[in-house]
């Protein structure tokens, strides 16, 4: 089947089996390798992307139920690395081996647009579903609060608005 | 020692012998001295030998181009250890660069370069002497080009900055504008190059973000899964779900018709679980095409017999065990019969661990293509030289015909020490020449193709005396093997683990029970487990003698000395007075004992020596009366000599803690019909961001030379949390994981 998606604000054509996860088109088709695979069974979220603003899995999203819903990837979520989350991962070192980030960024990023100023059970419960073999939880809280604060103050809440919806 | 303090001074005496003893075990940092060329045209690295000849190429890992730009060569598989961060750093402290001026670049196996692994906590010790020489020789080069270039004795110029000056006339020369110059200087002897004065530190101890964090989080191509190459195809690569079996037949024509595949076929393999497993390959245009084809594939496998290979069995067999004599005697010292039956307080438990998973979130895949008798491979291998040596025997290839690059890692925790999946691809690749091959693994092969952390059981007994001071000790420990004549790869117990050297009667003996469990490397192998038995133990022999369980601890570890390892043993030098310093501490900045706790709440203590490390933590854990547990806060003291990056080695050790509480808390391979019982996620759980508790680390300052900090805050992790369940509820956790023992309480 052929398909037409809005990558990134970008359409992109792939011809795939219906039942293709969309984490495959990314990573195979579309060389949109931040989306990771983990578990392909949706208990670890790695493979976390926005689908008209909200987080969902990408492995648990078949091609053929996307439509026109707009697709952004960790790739498409700022030009350069600027969105707040982004910004403050590096900034306090989020990372260890780095390969679930994406997937907790776009979590933490659909969290914020949605709630700009989430108390730490709000955090608790977007972050749930974002497994991190490193555990860098502790600085993930910390960055996502950190990143409100950002938000607070200065230019990047209209760029999180942006990228967010 | 200061009791106090963590800023305690330390014997200079003893620091100085210790720093001998690491400087013997990293096998001789002055070797380095034969990658030393004075001219571009000589021996570099990859990167370098690829450089511009005008670049300033003092040794294979620092290249300084005209522009200034400084690339230093990250040598060691960055897992997320924080590696490739924290060498460069080190290069860049002595070579008087800025940070922000640094470019790193990963290097790809070579030679050249010496020692290329990522395990055992070792990089820092074994590579950090060097890195300072060869850091401080480029130093010394540019300083001697200036100096020439001005005509002035060199001791009147010094480098800041990536700068050259003159101090009496305070003319400056970048270290770009002496590339030219010091490329033609000789290099000088690493041995006696002059280093920096410690105090003198810019960089080292500072948080320093990790150099790939930018593409992280942008999603940049990184990890080995992540690698494209031109017309490359996707495979899988399905092996038998009994371990070592052999394929007898395949429905390969029904798969080679199925949408997308390529071609598949079946590969041999070896015999032994440590080389090529047997299995069959399915290649196909992309990664779920080949997933599908997967679901398709019928094998008949030829098993070897394994029907009594169950947990269940092994459980029976231990226990059966446990009422023999032991087969084996590891360590005996003093007299444990006659001591235990004068003791005052006799203690007997069993104890037992399961087998583990690695769980890396990146399943294991590996790149590969031969082409021309060439095998070029991209590997996330955290030791791509044994894996080079696999694929030279198995495939019966030249050594020299394989290259191996190093991609960054999701994940190793020692599971990708072992090479399996890159020979897996290795093999694929060669059947398909011409073709670069990507093998990705699902979860469910990574759960159930692992080289597991061992299962154990300990039978102990332990006496303290009427004084109140722990006498006698004596452990039969049940391990596993699948040879049936010595323990597995991570399943044995070195006859020096504490409390044996620090009590007068101590005896550790073992027996075996013959697996077909291939097991490997898990985060502080051995101490992962065995730590958690030891220190259970104590803590029970602490109250069983009516004792305050820091107290007693301190008392086991006795004078502030050093206990060297004894004969025969593997044990390593083990500083008393570095150990208590890092209880003392961790127990002081818990408020150990400062209050009285209600029931339902509890404090406990632990501490393991582990990959040089002295680390004591202190668990505050509540308790419902439902029996749901929360662990409310970890504190850590950590004494690891001087630290490199503040910032990774907190990181090292909050993930260590949360490792090691997310094993003790949820996790358990199990195996029935000599088969892995779990597959993904959601029955091998891993702990969530919820359930993190306040963690707080204590760095303890100490002159000793620095040591790893991947693993030794591991260990005593899970023992500090039981120990803390005993104090809230009174119920003492003796088999693992924790979430399978009723704590409700009333």
């Amino acid at each position: 089947m052929k398909y037409t998606l809005s990558v990134n604000g970008q359409a992109r054509s792939v011809e795939a089996s219906p039942d293709t996860p969309l984490l495959w088109i990314l990573r195979d088709h579309l060389d949109l390798v931040g989306t990771k695979y983990g578990c392909g069974i949706g208990q670890c979220g790695s493979c976390t992307i926005h689908l008209n603003g909200q987080a969902v899995r990408a492995c648990q999203t078949p091609i053929s139920a996307v439509g026109d819903q707009k697709i952004v990837t960790i790739e498409g979520l700022s030009e350069d690395g600027s969105h707040p989350l982004q910004k403050v991962w590096c900034e306090l070192d989020v990372p260890q081996c780095g390969y679930c980030q994406s997937g907790q960024i776009m979590s933490a990023a659909a969290l914020l647009a949605q709630n700009p100023n989430p108390t730490d059970a709000d955090i608790d419960e977007a972050m749930v579903g974002n497994l991190c073999r490193c555990a860098t939880y502790t600085r993930i809280r910390q960055g996502i609060h950190e990143a409100t604060r950002l938000l607070a103050g200065d230019v990047s809440k209209k760029q999180l608005q942006e990228t967010g919806s | 020692m200061n009791i106090a303090s963590p800023e305690s001074p330390t014997s200079q005496a003893l620091d100085r012998r210790g720093f001998l003893k690491l400087t013997a075990l990293a096998g001789g940092g002055f070797a380095l001295g034969l990658y030393l060329r004075s001219s571009p045209f000589g021996l570099a690295a990859d990167a370098a030998t690829a450089a511009p000849v005008r670049d300033f190429v003092p040794n294979a890992f620092i290249r300084i181009s005209p522009d200034g730009v400084i690339t230093l060569i990250a040598k060691n598989p960055e897992i997320g250890q924080g590696v490739k961060t924290s060498l460069p750093m080190i290069i860049a402290e002595e070579l008087e660069a800025p940070w922000e001026s640094i470019v790193v670049e990963q290097a790809g196996l070579d030679p050249r370069l010496g020692g290329q692994f990522a395990g055992g906590s070792t990089a820092i010790p074994v590579n950090y002497d060097q890195c300072r020489r060869l850091g401080a020789a480029a130093r010394s080069m540019l300083v001697r080009a200036a100096a020439e270039t001005w005509e002035v004795p060199v001791d009147e110029c010094f480098a800041e900055a990536a700068t050259v000056v003159h101090r009496p006339s305070g003319r400056k020369l970048t270290y770009g504008e002496l590339v030219a110059r010091a490329a033609t200087l000789p290099a000088p002897d690493l041995k006696s190059v002059a280093l920096k004065d410690p105090k003198d530190f810019k960089l080292l101890g500072k948080r320093i973000s990790g150099v790939d964090n930018p593409k992280i989080v942008t999603g940049k191509p990184l990890f080995g899964i992540d690698q494209k190459q031109p017309g490359m195809l996707h495979a899988v690569y399905v092996r038998g779900p009994v371990f070592g079996s052999k394929v007898s037949s395949a429905n390969l024509d029904e798969v080679k018709k199925l949408p997308g595949v390529r071609d598949a076929f079946v590969i041999e393999g070896t015999d032994d679980l440590f080389g090529l497993l047997p299995g069959v390959a399915i290649v196909a245009a992309d990664t779920w095409s080949a997933f599908k084809a997967r679901e398709k594939l019928q094998v008949s496998w030829a098993g070897y017999p394994v029907d009594e290979y169950s947990s269940e069995a092994y459980a029976a067999r231990a226990a059966a065990l446990a009422r023999e004599a032991p087969q084996k005697e590891i360590r005996h010292s003093g007299a444990v019969d006659e001591a235990l039956a004068s003791s005052a307080h006799v203690v007997e438990a069993a104890y037992h661990y399961p087998y583990l998973a690695h769980a890396t979130l990146e399943p294991q895949n590996c790149t590969a293509l031969f082409k021309d008798g060439r095998m070029e491979i991209w590997a996330p291998t955290q030791s791509p030289a044994p894996g080079l040596d696999l694929v030279a025997r198995v495939l019966n290839l030249p050594k020299d015909k394989i290259t191996i690059h190093l991609t960054r890692i999701g994940g190793g925790f020692g599971r990708r020490l072992m090479n399996d999946f890159l020979v897996e691809a290795a093999a694929v690749a060669q059947r398909v020449p011409g073709k670069p091959i990507q093998v990705t693994w699902t979860r469910e092969q990574d759960i159930r193709h692992d080289y597991y952390r061992a299962g154990g059981w300990h039978f102990l007994k332990g006496g303290v005396e009427a004084s109140g001071r722990l006498s006698a000790w004596h452990d039969h420990f049940i391990t596993v093997g699948y040879s049936g004549e010595r323990a597995g790869n991570g399943a044995d117990v070195s006859g020096d683990e504490f409390p044996s050297r620090f009590i007068p009667h101590f005896r550790l003996t073992q027996s075996l029970i013959k697996t077909n469990v291939p097991t490997g490397y898990w985060r502080a192998p051995g101490s992962c487990a065995y730590a958690w038995v030891f220190q259970s133990f104590i803590d029970e022999l602490a109250h069983a003698a009516g004792r305050d369980p820091v107290e007693f601890r301190l008392e086991i570890l006795g004078d502030d000395r050093e206990v060297p390892p004894s004969a025969g043993n593997r044990g390593r030098s083990y500083h008393a007075g570095r150990m208590k310093n890092v209880v003392r501490v961790a127990a002081e900045k818990a408020g150990w004992k400062s209050q009285k706790l209600p029931r339902g709440r509890g404090q406990g203590v632990a501490f393991h020596y582990s990959h040089a490390g002295y680390v004591a933590i202190v668990a505050d854990v509540s308790v419902a009366p439902d029996g749901t547990l929360k662990v409310e806060k970890l504190t850590a003291a950590v004494d690891v000599g001087p630290i490199i990056n503040l910032s990774g080695a907190e990181n090292q050790v909050q993930g260590s803690m949360v490792d090691g509480l997310s094993a003790a808390w949820f996790q358990e391979i199990t195996f029935e019909g000599g088969r892995v019982q779990q597959s993904n996620y959601h029955d091998y759980p891993l702990l969530r961001l919820p359930d993190t508790p306040a963690m707080e680390i204590h760095f303890v300052k100490s002159d000793f030379p620095p040591t790893g900090l991947g693993e030794p805050a591991l260990p005593p992790v899970a023992p500090a949390i039981c120990n803390a369940i005993f104090a809230a509820t009174g119920k003492r956790i003796r088999t693992l994981p924790i979430d399978k023992e009723d704590l409700s309480w009333s």
